[in-house]
């Protein structure tokens, strides 16, 4: 699964690299997320996760790479989901001014196996999106003026990847592609009022909460948070 | 013909229990402190196991054992073995890499088994089988048979380097080049013939149980050929000697090829039986797990041409193919891609040259086997996509360019290795024309037109070896095992009888057919006859099911003994009428003299065989003879089959109106059962045709059709109801004349459609399986 997106957020470059190394940040950023330690480079994590009528707790780590701040670095997870098989990945995630706000664009693979790829793989890139976009609306609204708390510029989910065989056949749409097309958009659709309901809330509940600035963990926690919920795809 | 003799609609005798839910599956079986066995399966596509922590599982609830490739080596069992050896061009022979039944230091494929996890309960294995800790170091992985090759694909087996397994010719290559140079039109093909996933309904379970106060095993098993099954795990892998071993294949819930084999869970769960001190164990497998081991069919990649005269007269065929065996060589994977597949490029056509190289390549993906059909699918599906393409380019009418190139004359040796015995390719070419009217199809074509659909029709002139037979032959060719066949008819004192045969069922109804053969032959009425099958310790040998077998060849079998019974019988029945042997008759379960009303029962016949109070001088007491049959030649089965689909091309779906299905299957038994077969193997070649299809990830070898969500298999709304009907000419190499009808449905369709589809799309560049998102791209590439 390849993932690219783009955020604007309303802060200054070095506030929004030092938010990213902050384990409190990135901890009530991550939904679900119970623990959180770092050590060096690394970090592990627990994040309690509920996806439909499943509810489980993962576990996963990340390491940071290439850092460069207050400008890129790279992040590489793993998450284990035991007998519902692994998730592996990375991202590649950098800053950039713009006026007063820092764009912030990364661009991210994930490996899933075992369990999770022979059944959940037609469910991981929805999921991811869905990840990624309830992460950065809650990192938004953190590191920016809770007032002016930006939309998300968009996340762009790159889906063959992922489901191609050697020879381009994509599984078989029993339905026809028409249906499947429009049951696709319907998803989006859903996922989308979703993401604006919990976006909402989060900045209520945010806008309270001024907590400083601090870590570029953020990005593996995401990777991380991909990772995790594709692991649960897997023990549904 | 009588009403439960030969030709005859007998309704299925097995069909009671197994609809009343009295089928007797191997996990149905309950033996005395059964224990459980979960198997746990490597996440990866290939790595190395560095290491295996059993601990946490070892002190889990219930636990009894964790055994590992580390204890299989230990003690000695041998690796799993390919039965059929393949040379390579050059002369050297196959390259098969070893196959312990657990891995040992790698895995190769996704499900690969790396330990197995034995508690007192099913649950309790599971829950264990997650404590056990392998760690890895993944290495990289190919899936796809045409890169295997390359110089950079990871390595699978030290002993197959580039993963070539064999490199194998068949033909005069230097003719059919010369052929190609000289000709008129040359037509070529691209082709993919899709892996697919076998599915029986019934998933593979073993329970296997060592009595240590005997030292002899049993072996439980969905199996479509325990007597196999046992040869190898005797003679090959080494658990017990032959006397020692008894294996088992009771009610078997459907095979499709997946129940030839002889797989690593079985060997494993047999060795861990006397592992744990003689308690037996259990495995039954999920279907999870069924997506992920039972062997694969089909993946070929394929270059193909057909060289023809201006006048459209075929002149040479050529095909180059490389074959996905898989992570490993299973028990006839070799046989598969070869001589099942090479043989039949002929089709039912005169081609003076042909030539084809078939390289067969590791994959980290599941190995691959002999699916329904098994080599000859992939075989019609390049000849007759080209023989359609062809007669388009030539703007020829494809069923005449087929007429004018078929076969007339028997026998007739083909440029590869077989010799047709029999057939009427004219003959199923008219019949379903007619049944399709082909006359009317340009109107209905219009019609479709104005409703916006594009309406096509398609050709697929199919025909296969069956019988899997003479064993001097198979044996030329590098099969391990003869495949003759055995019966054995035992008439009880009061003129019941019990056939015992070799041939195994497991859907074909042979507890139906074989009784009517018997009915037909002695007059006696089906409730008194049983048919016994599936048990190393009752049937003495045999060779099993596969191949369209059962009726050609074990079917032969059980009317030479019957030859005999008929003959004691006739001896008795003249000395107790007095009454010259040669006088005697058999009719309608009487033994008559000829031209006088003297005439004895069957069961007094079988009476006075058993008390012998007055027999023939010399003669033996009983009535029970046995027979081995060893066909001279394979059969033919050959057909026509005709599909026209309508396809949308707002939408690409495709939707077969009609199908015509008319087959040659030489004497056909009961016509019931036939054309259920011939049902079944139509949706196995649409399923085939237009949704069924394996993908792994091309990096991370991982499986992404493991379940029913993406794995789409064909339900009964995705097919039309068929038009079946039958020419017959009789096989002339077996006693009752029989060519095997259990394949040609998924053999002779998917052609059938793909050239339906391209037809009405008008773009020939379409691949299986031909889903709604490819459809419609080939319709708007067009």
């Amino acid at each position: 699964m390849d993932m690219t997106g783009e955020y604007r957020i309303p802060a200054p470059r070095q506030a929004v690299w030092e938010a990213l190394n902050d384990p409190d940040v990135l901890k009530a950023c991550i939904p679900g997320c119970e623990s959180l330690e770092k050590s060096g480079d690394e970090m592990n994590a627990t994040v309690v996760a509920k996806i439909g009528p499943v509810k489980a707790k993962f576990s996963g780590k990340v390491r940071l790479e290439n850092l460069n701040p207050p400008t890129s670095y790279s992040i590489v997870g793993e998450g284990s989901g035991g007998v519902a098989g692994f998730a592996k990945g990375g991202a590649d995630v950098s800053l950039a001014d713009d006026g007063a706000d820092t764009i912030l664009s990364y661009t991210a693979k994930a490996q899933v196996g075992g369990k999770l790829a022979q059944l959940g793989s037609r469910l991981i890139d929805g999921t991811a999106k869905m990840m990624a976009d309830q992460f950065f609306s809650a990192f938004t609204a953190k590191v920016g003026a809770a007032a002016a708390a930006a939309a998300p510029a968009g996340v762009v989910a790159d889906a063959p990847v992922a489901t191609g065989a050697y020879d381009g056949t994509a599984p078989a749409d029993r339905d026809g592609g028409a249906v499947a097309v429009k049951e696709d958009a319907l998803d989006r659709v859903v996922h989308a009022a979703e993401a604006a309901e919990r976006e909402a809330e989060k900045r209520v509940e945010t806008a309270a909460i001024k907590s400083g600035p601090s870590g570029p963990m953020l990005w593996g926690l995401v990777a991380l948070a991909v990772l995790v919920v594709i692991l649960i795809i897997g023990a549904l | 013909m009588g009403l439960e003799g030969i030709g005859a609609r007998v309704v299925r005798k097995e069909d009671k229990r197994f609809i009343t839910g009295r089928g007797k599956y191997t996990d149905d079986i309950v033996l005395k402190d059964t224990t459980h066995g979960v198997f746990v399966r490597s996440p990866h596509a290939h790595a190395k196991i560095l290491s295996i922590d059993t601990a946490a599982a070892l002190a889990a609830p219930g636990v009894i054992a964790v055994l590992t490739g580390a204890d299989l080596a230990g003690d000695r069992i041998g690796g799993l073995i390919c039965g059929w050896m393949i040379h390579s061009r050059d002369g050297s022979p196959m390259k098969a890499g070893a196959h312990p039944a657990i891995a040992h230091d790698r895995v190769r494929h996704v499900g690969d088994q790396v330990a197995l996890v034995i508690a007192e309960t099913k649950a309790e294995a599971r829950d264990a089988a997650e404590l056990v800790e392998v760690e890895y170091e993944t290495l990289p992985a190919v899936v796809d048979p045409a890169h295997a090759m390359d110089a950079d694909a990871p390595q699978l087996h030290d002993v197959a380097p580039n993963n070539l397994i064999f490199d194998w010719v068949l033909g005069d290559e230097a003719a059919t080049d010369a052929a190609f140079a000289n000709a008129a039109h040359v037509v070529e093909l691209d082709i993919i013939n899709n892996r697919l996933s076998p599915n029986p309904m019934e998933p593979r379970s073993a329970i296997g149980y060592y009595d240590p106060s005997e030292e002899h095993y049993d072996l439980y098993t969905t199996s479509q050929n325990p007597h196999v099954a046992r040869l190898v795990l005797s003679a090959f892998i080494g658990i017990a000697p032959e006397h020692k071993l008894r294996v088992v294949a009771p009610d078997v819930g459907g095979g499709f090829g997946a129940k030839i084999y002889i797989y690593p869970e079985e060997t494993a769960c047999l060795w861990a039986s006397k592992r744990i001190g003689g308690r037996p164990v259990k495995w039954t497998s999920e279907r999870a797990e069924a997506f992920l081991t039972d062997c694969h069919g089909r993946d070929h990649v394929t270059k193909a041409k057909l060289a023809l005269a201006a006048d459209g007269t075929f002149l040479a065929l050529r095909s180059d193919t490389i074959a996905n065996i898989g992570a490993y060589m299973s028990t006839f994977s070799s046989a598969t891609p070869t001589y099942l597949h090479g043989t039949l490029l002929s089709g039912q056509y005169v081609i003076p040259a042909i030539f084809t190289n078939v390289k067969a390549v590791y994959t980290n993906t599941t190995p691959v086997d002999a699916y329904r059909g098994a080599g000859r699918p992939e075989a019609t599906f390049i000849v007759e996509r080209l023989v359609e393409t062809a007669a388009r380019q030539l703007g020829m009418d494809p069923a005449e360019l087929r007429r004018k190139n078929f076969i007339r004359s028997f026998p007739y040796q083909t440029p590869v290795i077989l010799t047709y015995d029999a057939g009427d390719f004219e003959g199923n070419l008219d019949k379903a024309l007619a049944a399709v009217d082909y006359a009317g199809f340009a109107a209905r074509k219009a019609e479709a037109k104005a409703r916006g659909k594009l309406r096509g029709i398609g050709f697929s002139s199919y025909i296969e070896a069956c019988g899997i037979a003479p064993s001097q032959a198979v044996g030329s060719l590098g099969s391990g095992v003869g495949l003759w066949e055995s019966a054995e008819v035992r008439v009880n004192p009061v003129g019941s009888v019990e056939i015992l045969t070799g041939s195994h069922s497991h859907g074909q109804g042979h507890e139906t057919t074989f009784a009517q053969l018997v009915n037909e032959r002695l007059g006696i009425g089906m409730e008194n006859i049983q048919i016994v099958h599936g048990d190393t310790d009752k049937v003495q040998f045999g060779m099993g099911t596969y191949g369209s077998r059962s009726g050609a060849v074990g079917m032969s079998a059980i009317v030479k003994a019957l030859d005999k019974v008929e003959a004691k019988a006739k001896k008795i029945a003249a000395h107790l009428m007095e009454a010259s042997e040669a006088d005697i008759v058999m009719e309608g379960g009487e033994l008559k003299v000829a031209g006088t009303d003297k005439k004895l029962p069957f069961f007094q016949v079988a009476l006075a065989a058993y008390t012998a109070h007055n027999l023939p001088a010399g003669m033996e007491p009983g009535l029970k003879e046995g027979a081995f049959y060893d066909p001279t030649n394979f059969t033919y089965p050959a057909g026509t089959y005709i599909c026209e689909v309508e396809v949308d091309p707002d939408t690409g779906k495709v939707e077969i109106v009609q199908f015509v299905a008319v087959d040659d299957f030489g004497r056909i038994i009961n016509p019931m059962i036939v054309e259920g077969q011939v049902h079944g193997g139509l949706a196995q070649g649409i399923g085939q045709a237009l949704m069924e299809g394996v993908s792994y990830d091309p990096q991370s070898g991982q499986l992404l059709t493991g379940s029913y969500m993406d794995y789409c298999m064909p339900r009964a709304d995705d097919v039309p109801s068929f038009k079946v009907d039958h020419v017959t000419t009789l096989c002339p190499g077996n006693p009752l004349g029989m060519k095997g009808c259990g394949e040609a449905g998924a053999i002779g369709s998917p052609p059938a459609v793909i050239n339906a589809i391209t037809d009405a799309i008008g773009n020939n560049n379409l691949s299986m399986p031909a889903t709604p998102a490819k459809v419609w791209a080939a319709v708007h590439a067009a």
